[in-house]
């Protein structure tokens, strides 16, 4: 499909400004300097490039392709068929149905789609095939280039226990463990015991946290075994673990390196991606704060040794697991383009993609050592369709019914593969974009991630905006004070969203007052001649009650032109705004200091939603006299859920472990759901007899679905 | 017949009206009997404090206890803040049987609250049914309050809001009660298509007294507090032996889901009203006056991109029609009348560009978005407020056709898909409609197609207009021929699209979805000064 076939009329006004930035993305980011390096258009690569991915990473490396003047050619499977990498590239092909082990990783129809459009190189993105030896085999078979490197250096890093044993040997520092395939869930507890816990059972071909548990008895051990080698057979079809020490409270420090088939390798210094939930990363920066150059360099150093020798070529990534005596410890080396190579690219000026593909041609490194710079601070946030509220962050699917990235703000890449209308599928990851904000300094960067985060509007989808946001703003994160355990230890009792202090109360509670008043005014604003003349209401001054949780708060508001001044709990409060009822974004000056807000709906009833510091608050505005009326009004008495179970989110069911009339206790398994490829075990909230079982293993469940009833 | 059944409910379930009448010197304080020391003056003020406390401090207090508001508080919160001028404040009813004529009896008002006032400046008339006075039982008195402000409306050109909450008939006035409905039923007979009516039921409405709220433009109701029935429970259990709570037999939930008899359910008294006032926005004064227009802050040429990608490629599958009105209409505002009552036909009001529109639309989530008997009538009714009260139309299609079936044939889909036909055709208010898909056999025709003097009819990309989906139509044509897989193909190619449509001129043209609203304004704008006149007639014959 042709890419300018998205070209818009340019004879819009403002309100396209949502329509083109597709267009803009395509075309327009890389005016926006991410990348200092200049392409050089007389170095030959390639004519046409298949991207055997989808989604943001596919965008990402067709843009680079469309930079270099390469012709692309996308994949999909059918319900991928109007996305937006499909609509990007030059040419599409269609793999398969929806299931990504019959399109994404469907080998032989990827094969044919390079052979249908000639493309002569591959690039895989990460996931999917991208440490795939076979694919790699089977393309090399046909002459066809793999944009990554060569098998042999796959296949010794891909398996974990092969790549410690090449590790250690290249004297890069490793963690103790056992270097061998774990067989049975009775053999894993012996090694575990051998070892000491607390220990990590992963998987040996896996990746980017799947088919990985942290076991700290022999009981967990067992689970864990089954969980992970469970997921590792799906998510990799190879279901071989292996086990580790854990190391307790580490930091995860990574080093990119680049290397090209001359023997030649750089360290292109380190990204930190300590905050991670459930072992995947949400937030990650480059360059670390905990980092010293001697350190750095240490790092770097044994992390081109092991490149060099596996003669590593390619953009690769070497994971360092660091204690708090900056002890570092080789994890695993990515033989792939990493999700979080644009903080990278941001620090350093180099398009990582453009060198990948440079390097797959057989050109030579164009950079020193000493040519690669730590300029300023890069920040990445992985917004993900997922509920921050369950777990950190459970899935969460839906349409995409308004999306607008805060491109308007400088300093900020967005990488991303949806636009508005699409849709977030069970069968595909849920991440919605990877929001990248650089400054000159760490501080410039988090203060235009938090602005950025308040700008991006995002519905239809529940997102991970509201811990995204929390984090970035926690004053650990802020010191730089971060383990792996950060999610946990600062949300012991999981994330709760923004806790409100009673000035910032103020302000959400004014903000939406003025909000309602605005509405209200609206309402009387009846245009065109009147048979019957319409009075409206003469009001400059309003008593309302807003209620927020269980609280109501009186307030006294004098509105002049667009300054509201509210008195609310005591305080006064000035906000200043020119309300477009019609625009999810607010932007209110409040006392001063000027504040992104969102609106996400508003009804009569008086509800207001709002997005407020990233966290959605509802809040209900009522005039005085229906706010002491409602005094009357009956409370309704919801439903009792603690004898039902229902799917906290869409899915497949896996697993079935109880039928009716079982006695379950609590915290007892009764039914494992997976999504977005992970298993999810759904536990009895209080000893019960199960009444009624209404799901069977193999079923697609929504959110809400009733999977079991207790007694 | 009903006379006997109403009479047999309001005996049965009010026999309290009449026991309440012996409480009131319970409320000696603020009520007045004898008046020969008191100047007029103070007589006036004496009857007007009465009136504006009901029945009395004891009954506001448990009408409050049941989570229900006064006839007073409802009408403050429902109008502009000191916008209501009562009328009839000193009304009393006339009878003298059964011990009423006493002085303890009368209430100055009686039952009912009535007058106008305005909703965001706009002009109303109110009336309020008081069941803190003899349970809100509605006298030859109360009626004639109703009946006033009623003719008052009609004279002025405003709408009338009822908000109904009367235990029934006055049974110690027998006959003058019933006199009193009927001409209240006439009121709102003339009225209908003059002006619009609305009823909001926020407690007991039964017997007689239901077929007010029946006959008037739009019935709303409170949860768990009002209930609508022609028999109460009690009787109900005596003909027919049937055991029927009062919630099930006509509580908000039955008839919001199940008989359509009201248009939407809040969940109390205060949600209620605020929607009320929400709701009002949207309607035209009276039939004289074009639809209102807001002031709008959605440009009227905002491109939706989402569209484009929003209806599924198979043609199975489904896809929510709200998702398409919300994206296209001002600020995804969209006031949706019946959403819980056929839902296979979406209906309801919103803005293009600040003007007041009608939606209607098939809805492929339920039932493929094919037309029943039950989505035809709640299709036809809205069709024909739309029209009466000048408020342009618009019609989404995505339609496989009328349901099959004996249930369906049996209860009368002819006749009641005739009325959606017969309302779309004889419609002269603007009409667009946009075929975002299947637009199958006599379902075509009847969605507001080009034949039924549709003034712009659109159709996305994915439209495919045929009298049938491809699969039936080869059956038939190749009955019994091999190669009907070949012949689907052939037929697909030729018709699963726009261009026979097109060719035709039944559709004025092909669109890209994103560009639906920027069309639909613009297409409004120009529509704004369309005049069209049927023929004249004492009224057309639609199939009842």
């Amino acid at each position: 499909m042709a890419a300018h076939s998205l070209s818009p009329p340019l004879s819009r006004l403002l309100f396209t400004v949502k329509y083109v930035s597709l267009h803009s993305r395509c075309c327009a980011v890389h005016s926006k300097a991410h990348y200092s390096t200049v392409y050089n258009p007389n170095e030959k690569t390639f004519d046409k490039i298949l991207i055997a991915n989808r989604g943001e990473i596919a965008c990402r490396v067709i843009k680079t392709c469309k930079k270099m003047g390469i012709q692309t050619v996308a994949v999909h499977s059918d319900v991928d068929s109007s996305a937006v990498h499909v609509k990007m590239a030059d040419e599409a092909i269609c793999v398969g149905p929806a299931p990504t082990n019959k399109s994404y990783l469907n080998m032989d129809a990827i094969m044919d789609a390079i052979r249908v459009t000639g493309a002569q190189a591959v690039h895989p993105g990460y996931g999917f095939l991208s440490e795939n030896k076979e694919f790699a085999k089977r393309l090399a078979a046909e002459g066809v280039m793999f944009i990554g490197p060569d098998t042999h250096a796959i296949q010794a890093m891909g398996d974990k226990i092969e790549s410690k044993l090449i590790a250690k040997a290249a004297k890069v520092n490793t963690i103790p463990g056992f270097d061998g395939v774990v067989k049975t869930a009775e053999d894993a507890v012996k090694i575990a015991q051998e070892i000491g816990y607390p220990v990590m059972i992963k998987a040996s071909a896996g990746g980017g946290g799947k088919g990985m548990r942290i076991a700290w008895n022999d009981d967990e051990t067992r689970e864990g075994f089954r969980f992970s080698s469970q997921e590792a057979a799906s998510s990799f079809g190879d279901d071989r673990l292996l086990i580790e020490k854990y190391i307790d409270n580490p930091r995860h420090i990574e080093i990119q390196v680049l290397a090209d088939k001359h023997g030649n390798a750089l360290w292109l210094n380190e990204r930190e991606c300590s905050i991670q939930r459930r072992n995947q990363k949400v937030v990650e920066e480059a360059p670390s704060t905990f980092l010293d150059p001697v350190t750095r360099r240490a790092m770097g150093e044994q992390a081109v040794q092991l490149a060099k020798a596996v003669q590593y070529s390619s953009a690769g990534t070497v994971e360092f697991l660091v204690d708090s005596k900056k002890n570092f410890y080789f994890l695993e080396m990515n033989t792939r383009l990493q999700v979080e190579h644009p903080i990278t690219e941001c620090i350093t000026g180099l398009d990582l993609v453009e060198q990948m593909i440079r390097v797959a041609k057989g050109y030579q490194l164009q950079h020193k050592q000493e040519d690669i710079p730590i300029n300023g601070w890069a920040i990445e946030s992985r917004v993900y369709a997922e509920d921050p509220y369950k777990s950190f962050g459970l899935p969460s699917i839906g349409r995409l019914s308004q999306y607008q990235e805060p491109l308007n703000l400088s300093n900020v890449r967005v990488d991303s593969g949806i636009q508005e209308g699409s849709d977030i599928s069970i069968y595909y990851d849920p991440m919605i974009s990877k929001l990248v904000t650089y400054g000159a300094t760490r501080n410039e960067a988090l203060a235009k991630m938090e602005d950025a985060l308040d700008n991006y509007v995002i519905r239809g989808v529940t997102h991970n905006i509201p811990l995204l946001r929390e984090i970035i703003t926690h004053p650990r994160f802020i010191s730089g004070d971060i383990s792996t355990n950060f999610l946990p230890e600062v949300y012991p009792d999981g994330f709760k969203g923004h806790q409100l202090e009673v000035d910032a109360r103020r302000e959400l509670l004014a903000s939406a007052a003025a909000l309602y008043i605005a509405a209200q005014l609206r309402s009387q604003k009846v245009l065109g001649d009147q048979r019957v003349s319409t009075i409206p209401v003469k009001c400059t001054h309003w008593e309302l009650c807003v209620e927020l949780g269980k609280g109501c708060h009186a307030m006294e508001v004098t509105k002049s032109g667009d300054v509201y001044n509210v008195e609310v709990d005591g305080g006064k409060v000035e906000v200043i705004g020119a309300f477009n009822l019609a625009s999810p974004l607010l932007p209110l000056t409040i006392n001063g200091s000027d504040r992104m807000l969102q609106c996400l709906s508003r009804d009569a009833s008086g509800m207001i939603v709002l997005q407020y510091l990233g966290t959605v608050f509802k809040v209900r505005v009522l005039s005085k006299l229906a706010s002491e009326l409602n005094s009357y009004m009956p409370e309704k008495v919801p439903e009792d859920t603690s004898s039902i179970l229902r799917s906290p989110m869409p899915g497949t069911v896996v697993a079935v472990s109880i039928k009716p009339g079982d006695t379950v206790a609590e915290g007892q398994e009764i039914c494992v759901i997976e999504a977005m490829k992970m298993q999810n075990s759904l536990t009895a909230a209080r000893q019960a007899k199960v009444k009624s079982v209404h799901c069977k293993p193999g079923e697609t469940v929504g959110e809400g679905d009733l999977l079991v009833e207790l007694q | 017949d009903w006379l006997v059944s109403f009479r047999s409910l309001t005996q049965v379930k009010y026999g309290a009206v009449s026991a309440s009448v012996a409480q009131t010197n319970l409320h000696r304080d603020c009520r007045w009997y004898s008046v020969s020391h008191l100047s007029v003056r103070e007589r006036i003020e004496k009857k007007r404090k009465a009136a504006l406390v009901g029945g009395g401090q004891k009954r506001i207090d448990a009408q409050h206890k049941r989570g229900k508001l006064t006839a007073r508080e409802r009408v403050e919160l429902l109008l502009d803040p000191e916008s209501f001028v009562e009328s009839d404040m000193f009304v009393e009813h006339r009878c003298s049987d059964f011990g009423m004529e006493e002085d303890r009896n009368k209430f100055p008002g009686d039952s009912v609250v009535t007058g106008r006032g305005r909703i965001n400046g706009r002009l109303v008339y109110v009336f309020s049914q008081d069941f803190t006075v003899f349970g809100g039982s509605l006298s030859g008195a109360h009626a004639q309050k109703i009946c006033k402000i009623m003719d008052q409306a009609m004279t002025v050109g405003a709408p009338v809001i009822g908000l109904n909450d009367s235990g029934g008939a006055r049974i110690q006035e027998g006959v003058e009660s019933l006199a009193g409905y009927a001409d209240i039923f006439l009121r709102n007979v003339m009225a209908s298509g003059v002006v619009p009516q609305i009823s909001l039921i926020m407690g007991p409405c039964a017997g007689g007294a239901v077929y007010s709220p029946a006959l008037t433009d739009f019935t709303f109701m409170v949860k768990d507090t009002s209930y609508l029935f022609i028999t109460g429970p009690d009787v109900v259990k005596s003909v027919t032996n049937e055991d029927v709570t009062q919630e099930e037999l006509g509580g908000a939930k039955t008839h919001t889901t199940v008989s359509g008899v009201a248009h939407h359910a809040f969940e109390n008294d205060i949600e209620a009203l605020l929607n009320l006032r929400e709701f009002f926005n949207f309607l035209p004064l009276s039939n004289q006056d074009p639809a209102p227009i807001r002031e709008c802050h959605d440009p009227s040429d905002r491109l939706v991109p989402s569209l484009d990608t929003i209806v599924p490629f198979e043609s199975t599958k489904a896809y929510d029609m709200l998702d398409i009105i919300q994206a296209i209409v001002d600020a995804k505002d969209f006031f949706e009348i019946m959403p819980n009552y056929a839902k296979n036909i979406v209906v309801g009001f919103a803005r293009m560009n600040g003007r007041t529109v009608g939606i209607v639309g098939n809805q492929p989530k339920v039932a493929s978005g094919c037309l029943d008997i039950n989505s035809s009538v709640k299709g036809a009714r809205f069709v024909r407020f739309c029209d009466a009260f000048n408020i342009p139309i618009i019609t989404f299609v995505d339609v496989p056709g009328f349901l099959p079936g004996t249930a369906q044939e049996y209860g009368g889909i002819i006749r009641h898909g005739a009325k959606l036909l017969f309302a779309f055709a004889e419609a002269t208010v603007p009409k667009i409609t946009i075929i975002t898909r299947k637009a199958y056999g006599g379902a075509y025709d009847v969605m507001s197609s080009k034949h039924l003097r549709g003034d712009v009819n659109y159709a996305w990309p994915t439209a495919e207009v045929a009298v049938m989906g491809a699969k039936g139509a080869v059956q038939i044509i190749f009955r019994g021929k091999e190669n009907q897989a070949e012949a689907e193909a052939e037929y697909v190619d030729k018709f699963a699209n726009p261009f026979p449509a097109a060719v035709r001129g039944f559709v004025d043209d092909i669109i890209e979805p994103a560009t639906t609203r920027k069309k639909i304004c613009s297409d409004l704008e120009v529509l704004a000064s369309k005049k069209q006149v049927n023929p004249w007639k004492k009224h057309a014959n639609i199939p009842l």
